[in-house]
């Protein structure tokens, strides 16, 4: 057998696996790590300019192809700058693999320099984490962390290394294990047959239904099968933030996002349906508003991989623990099996009453901003990028009002295609996204929907991307505040502003964009929106940052009332509730 | 409702830590907690204590099972079983005394494990309630020290826990 070095173990063990890519930052502890990908070459390294931003990039990475996102950091402040990232990409069930160098073994405890207990730090915030004892058990380790980031409900796995065990000196036999066995861990895989079998009775009699699909059945890749289900019922969706594209945003059937800033028809429609099919979707407090109030007449339906999120807020009628692939598989099946339908006069009607719904109040049906005034409405730029890239651009984000009307604006056919920090909600995720995103698909558009604020918050990559040449668009929503802050503000707080503005202290964006050697490109006026939009999506080899300036003073609608709010209890506008 | 959940893990460093952190972090309560490898030493076995109503619970055990080396668990209370707690007690005897706390350890059936001149050290195992009739019973004047193991716990009948 091969003799290795911890460090030379540990890049194998990567390649083994199949990686390709990794994102880091070297340091002390990680020196023998770095040296060992240094003497190799199928794996690609991209040094970015912050541990946060590499951790983002890697959950880019992730959300856009399914595969897991690889991370290497140094101990002590390495590590905690990844903890923002890891954070994210739990919440958002996303899978990854962060490794950490670690002070070496006879060392941990002493408070050593740059020691930080990375196990102990990470722990409320990853799926699993390992603190790797002796180089022969790297292989198996990499081995179950992947097995255990990836399968199941998804999510970061941290490694955490200690020096002495990657010394380049001692070396160990290596072998890549082809099989794991792990008793303690068997994630769910398909549905009770019996319990599919009563939601699809229960959805043949529904006369109200809905389905609620969220990131599960983007992550899960169950959007064909959620598809071919909703078509086949003639049922109307509604996605979460986190599901935008796994329903195709431009079928008829698509009611929008629903939840806190959910579209009418969609909260609405989920007040008053009677039966609920919840797939992939965790019953989040930015949906139910408040749950003693959450839709009335509905019987829940809830599938989901992992047991804890059935339940947990609203009790589901009939829980199914499985695969969103494997029960919407076997759901289709059975619908294929029966001549059964559901009331079609009943569906007729709830259709009719839903469209008038969306006649009255839906953001499609009308512009719900103002179309007549001199300063660009953030809707209308988002309209029209989603115009110019055919709908089919890769979007990340940021965190905030620019957040919202891209969600709300860019309607997504296809799943992977919106990629966004939810559960977290983490200002600065959005343009190291983009990066791990566009190094995956060089060939499509990537966009990152950002705000001045939240652009600033990892800024640094901008030198990522000169490095590599990853040539994404940075569309920023400039309204010179943190709007969303402001707008809870000016409706919570009678408008005291408290440190949500920044006294003209903002940066000339376009500058700094040529600082890094990339193009900046400012616009201001409607009249040069479409042409300058066009001209920057034209340029495919340069990062273009688009500063646009937008109506300070508009407000993401609708917004649920809160507190004590129903899902169908909305401000519409600044004046107007339902 | 008290309950009594009973996890096999395995016994790997870090395990019992994130069992801890998981209570802490999701704003459930433990009782007591006791842990010790099992006869097969690549696995423990864990009992606490914890009190919730039925959805609480049905969060703490679900949460418990997705934890990675969590192999089993089951709350005992569910059905019939049987708990024991350990105490050890340092109780002062002076004179008459002695005669009078060896009369309260026998009724309780416990053992005096340990004696000086001034004190005895008593040990008496049971249930968490005949431990706390047996401090009452000794009145407060007279306990010097007290060491409770937290609750053990198995379940009634050929039902066993095991991987
Ligand atoms: C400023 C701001 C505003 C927001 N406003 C809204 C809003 O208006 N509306 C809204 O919806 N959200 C909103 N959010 C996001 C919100 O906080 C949650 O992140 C989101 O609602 C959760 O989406 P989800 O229910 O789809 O769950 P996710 O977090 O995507 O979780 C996925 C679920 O699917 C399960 N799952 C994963 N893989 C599989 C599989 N293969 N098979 C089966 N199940 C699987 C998981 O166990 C989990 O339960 C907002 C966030 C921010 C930052
Ligand atoms: C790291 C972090 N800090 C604070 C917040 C709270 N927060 C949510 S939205 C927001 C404002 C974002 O401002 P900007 O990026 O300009 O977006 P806008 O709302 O103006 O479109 C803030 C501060 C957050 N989500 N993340
Ligand atoms: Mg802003």
């Amino acid at each position: 057998m091969e003799l290795l070095s911890g460090g030379d173990m540990l890049v194998r063990a990567l390649q083994d696996e199949g990686v390709d890519l990794i994102f880091g930052y070297p340091g002390g502890s990680a020196l023998h790590i770095y040296d060992a990908i240094f003497r190799q070459k199928k794996m690609k390294h991209v040094l970015v300019r912050h541990e946060q931003g590499a951790t983002h990039a890697a959950d880019g990475y992730a959300r856009s192809t399914g595969k897991a996102g690889v991370v290497l950091v140094t101990s002590g402040p390495g590590a905690t700058n990844a903890i923002t990232g890891i954070a994210t990409a739990y919440m958002d069930s996303i899978p990854m693999v962060v490794i950490s160098g670690q002070v070496p073994s006879d060392k941990i405890g002493e408070d050593a320099f740059q020691e930080t207990d990375m196990v102990g730090c990470s722990r409320p915030i990853v799926k699993h984490s390992f603190l790797v004892k002796n180089a022969e058990e790297i292989p198996t380790v990499v081995k179950k962390a992947f097995y255990i980031a990836n399968t199941g409900r998804p999510g970061p796995v941290v490694i955490d290394i200690p020096k002495d065990v990657t010394n380049p000196a001692d070396r160990f036999p290596y072998r890549y294990p082809e099989k794991l066995r792990m008793r303690s861990y068997t994630p769910a895989g398909k549905g009770h047959t019996g319990q599919i079998r009563k939601a699809i009775a229960l959805l043949l009699s529904a006369k109200r239904p809905v389905i609620y699909a969220g990131g599960g059945v983007v992550q899960g890749d169950g959007s064909g099968l959620l598809t071919e289900l909703a078509q086949r019922l003639n049922f109307p969706v509604t996605n979460t933030l986190m599901g935008l594209g796994a329903y195709p945003g431009s079928d008829r059937r698509f009611l929008g996002m629903l939840g806190m800033h959910g579209t009418f028809e969609a909260n609405t429609a989920m007040h008053h349906a009677d039966v609920i099919l919840a797939v992939g979707a965790r019953f989040d407090d930015r949906v139910t508003n408040t749950p003693g109030k959450f839709c009335p007449g509905a019987k829940i339906i809830h599938i989901d991989v992992d047991p804890a999120s059935i339940s947990k807020t609203i009790v589901a009628d009939v829980p199914i623990v499985g695969t969103v692939k494997s029960v919407l598989g076997d759901m289709v099946e059975m619908l294929k099996g029966t001549d059964e339908q559901p009331d079609q006069s009943a569906i007729v009607d709830w259709w009719r009453q839903i469209d008038d719904w969306r006649e009255r109040h839906g953001i499609y049906a009308a512009p719900r901003y103002r179309t007549d005034g001199d300063m660009l409405m953030p809707q209308e730029v988002i309209r029209a990028v989603h115009e110019i890239t055919e709908g089919d651009a890769f979007v990340t984000s940021d965190v905030g009002q620019h957040q919202m009307f891209a969600a709300q604006y860019y309607l997504f056919d296809k799943p992977r295609r919106w990629i966004n920090s939810g559960g977290l909600g983490t200002m600065g995720f959005g343009l190291p996204a983009a990066l791990g995103v566009k190094i995956a698909h060089p060939d499509t558009d990537v966009v990152c929907v950002t705000g001045e604020g939240s652009i600033q918050m990892c800024i640094q990559e901008l030198s990522t991307a000169t490095q590599y040449h990853l040539p994404v668009k940075i569309l920023c929503l400039n309204n010179q505040a943190l709007g969303m802050v402001k707008q809870w503000q000016e409706m919570q707080y009678e408008g005291r502003l408290s440190h949500s503005v920044y006294e003209e202290s903002l940066p000339d964006f376009v500058k700094l964009a040529e600082a890094y050697g990339h193009l900046g490109m400012k616009i201001e006026h409607r009249d040069e929106l479409h042409g300058k939009l066009r001209e920057a999506f034209a340029i495919k080899d340069r990062t273009v940052f688009i500063d646009v300036y937008v109506d300070p003073s508009e407000h993401v609608y609708p917004m649920q009332v809160m507190p004590n709010g129903s899902m169908r209890d909305m401000w519409l506008s600044k004046t107007e509730r339902t | 409702m008290r309950r009594i959940v009973s996890v096999l893990m395995e016994n790997e460093p870090g395990a019992l830590s994130r069992v801890v952190g998981l209570f802490s972090q999701r704003g459930y309560n433990i009782e007591s907690l006791t842990v010790a490898p099992t006869e097969d030493p690549t696995l423990s076995r864990l009992t606490l204590v914890t009190i919730g109503d039925d959805h609480k619970i049905e969060q703490v055990t679900k949460n418990l099972n997705k934890l990675i080396d969590v192999v089993k668990l089951v709350d005992l209370t569910e059905g019939s079983h049987i708990e024991r707690e350990l105490l050890l007690v340092k109780v002062r005897a002076t004179g008459a005394q002695r005669d009078e706390v060896k009369r309260s350890v026998d009724i309780f059936r416990g053992q005096i494990v340990d004696v000086t001149s001034n004190m005895y050290t008593v040990q008496v195992a049971g249930t968490g309630e005949k431990l706390d009739a047996f401090l009452q019973a000794l009145g407060e004047h007279t306990i010097m020290e007290v060491v409770r193991s937290g609750v053990s716990g198995i379940a009634r009948g050929e039902k066993v826990l095991s991987v």
